[in-house]
């Protein structure tokens, strides 16, 4: 049966030759609610070099794509960036396949192909090591722990195009290839959303690499990465790297979180007067109830917020579990320069609102209004009026610290 | 003092460097870091940490 899956042509010699998987919403938790795309990258010279492979299931897609430019059993290299399977579940079938020469991975890349596929005769670059392709050239740059150990990126000197694996990248499925092509709104939305969730933990490696970037002398003309449209234009590149460096920055924003969960509306009837407290200091302010917002939108929202509320029912003498996710997720992706408040409700012990000011703290989020605060069965009057002034006084704090 | 590498990232604890930026003193053996330490690139315990060969 005749393939149509086709490629698309990228540079002279290169062709995109992913994967778009437009109806993916759960990629390992993350609310993927425009899909996502797998990219993969075929270079023709002497040296047939595919560079990445897509998520298993994409296998065939990719191969029919590769098909409609080369026979794929003429590919003699494959790069493998990043050991994470939604780039290398496809990596031991394609091997099979087309039966490469050699498979190129990072020594830790290496390590993990390893653990996850068995043994595939991979190959070790370093960072500064370049491969000659016969009139192109490959040469790779470690980005250990941007995210993971084994990740790396690859430059094509011929095409001056930088492979840069999941940086740079969104969870974006489309039939466009460049940014350019896009809304950009929805750009700096899912970029945002993707660097909160993927890259926020390593935030100051990440400014670390942007500061070293022009050191490599790497003449860069096209940023590809393995998720979501590629960079062509300067002004696009400088945008996209810009806004990498607005997120690692986290400096503090106008801008507030009230995060909450609830079993009889008291701790929303909470949540929404702290909003509105906040709201007259001038500072906007987002109220997610947890029932209905996951916690990769809530992270989105803790990246872009100066000042975090979080308030749940005590069940059970815990706080109520889907807070505890949260912030479980939250703290593991580190986020800095924040300001917070607890709050809850509770009928017997009320342990709740303490142990998620506990959390705050070991995030290094202060709390300068009140260590917590909650308030029995139902909110009074005067419990409201309180919970206003809370939000009164962390809208002003935030404003104080911001410097407005 | 040995070396000690991390088994999940390959960063390597050099006792002479120590880990200043995590309240690790140069000199500081290995064995006398807190047990509350993590490897500062990625995170994990001193229990994934090996002698470097």
């Amino acid at each position: 049966m005749q393939d149509f899956f086709k490629a698309e042509k990228v540079a002279d010699n290169v062709y995109w030759v992913g994967a778009v998987d437009w109806n993916v919403r759960n990629f390992h938790g993350y609310k993927t609610g425009r899909g996502s795309t797998y990219n993969a990258f075929l270079v023709i010279d002497e040296k047939v070099t595919l560079i990445d492979t897509v998520k298993a299931p994409f296998l065939h897609e990719m191969l029919a794509r590769i098909s409609s430019v080369i026979d794929p059993s003429k590919i003699d290299y494959i790069v493998s960036n990043h050991s994470e399977p939604d780039h290398s579940g496809a990596l031991a079938m394609t091997i099979e396949a087309v039966k490469p020469e050699k498979v190129f991975a990072s020594p830790m890349g290496e390590k993990a192909l390893k653990a996850y596929y068995g043994d595939l005769g991979v190959t070790v670059v370093k960072t500064g090591e370049s491969i000659s392709l016969g009139k192109s050239a490959v040469s790779f740059v470690e980005t250990k722990m941007l995210h993971w150990p084994d990740s790396m990126v690859t430059y094509l000197d011929s095409a001056k195009m930088l492979f840069s694996q999941d940086a740079f990248g969104m969870h974006l499925a489309g039939s466009r290839l460049w940014a350019d092509e896009y809304d950009r709104s929805v750009l700096e939305h899912e970029a945002r959303k993707y660097f909160a969730n993927i890259l926020n933990l390593q935030a100051a490696k990440v400014l670390d690499l942007l500061k070293a970037l022009p050191t490599l002398n790497l003449d860069i003309r096209t940023v590809a990465p393995d998720h979501g449209p590629l960079w062509r234009r300067p002004e696009d590149i400088k945008w996209i790297l810009d806004l990498y460096f607005d997120c690692a920055t986290q400096a503090p924003r106008p801008y507030a979180l009230v995060a909450y969960s609830t079993m009889w509306h008291s701790t929303e009837k909470l949540a929404n007067t702290i909003a509105d407290g906040i709201r007259s200091t001038g500072v906007e302010v987002k109220v997610a109830d947890l029932a209905v917002n996951d916690r990769s939108a809530i992270m989105t929202d803790v990246a872009k917020a100066g000042a975090v509320a979080f308030g749940a029912p005590t069940m059970n003498n815990q706080m109520f579990p889907a807070m505890a996710d949260v912030l479980t997720y939250v703290k593991g992706l580190r986020p800095q320069n924040k300001i917070g408040l607890a709050f809850g409700s509770f009928g017997w012990s009320g342990e709740g609102a303490k142990q998620i000011a506990a959390e705050l703290t070991a995030m290094g989020i202060e709390q300068p209004v009140e260590p917590f605060f909650q308030v029995k069965y139902m909110p009074t009057e005067a419990d409201l009026q309180k919970a206003f002034d809370c939000g009164v006084k962390l809208g002003q704090e935030l404003l104080a610290r911001i410097g407005k | 003092m040995k070396k000690y590498v991390c088994d999940v990232c390959g960063y390597v604890y050099d006792p002479a460097v120590g880990d200043p930026d995590n309240g690790v003193a140069p000199g500081t053996a290995f064995e006398d870091i807190p047990d509350t330490w993590v490897c500062p690139e990625c995170g994990a315990g001193k229990d994934s940490f090996s002698v470097q060969d």
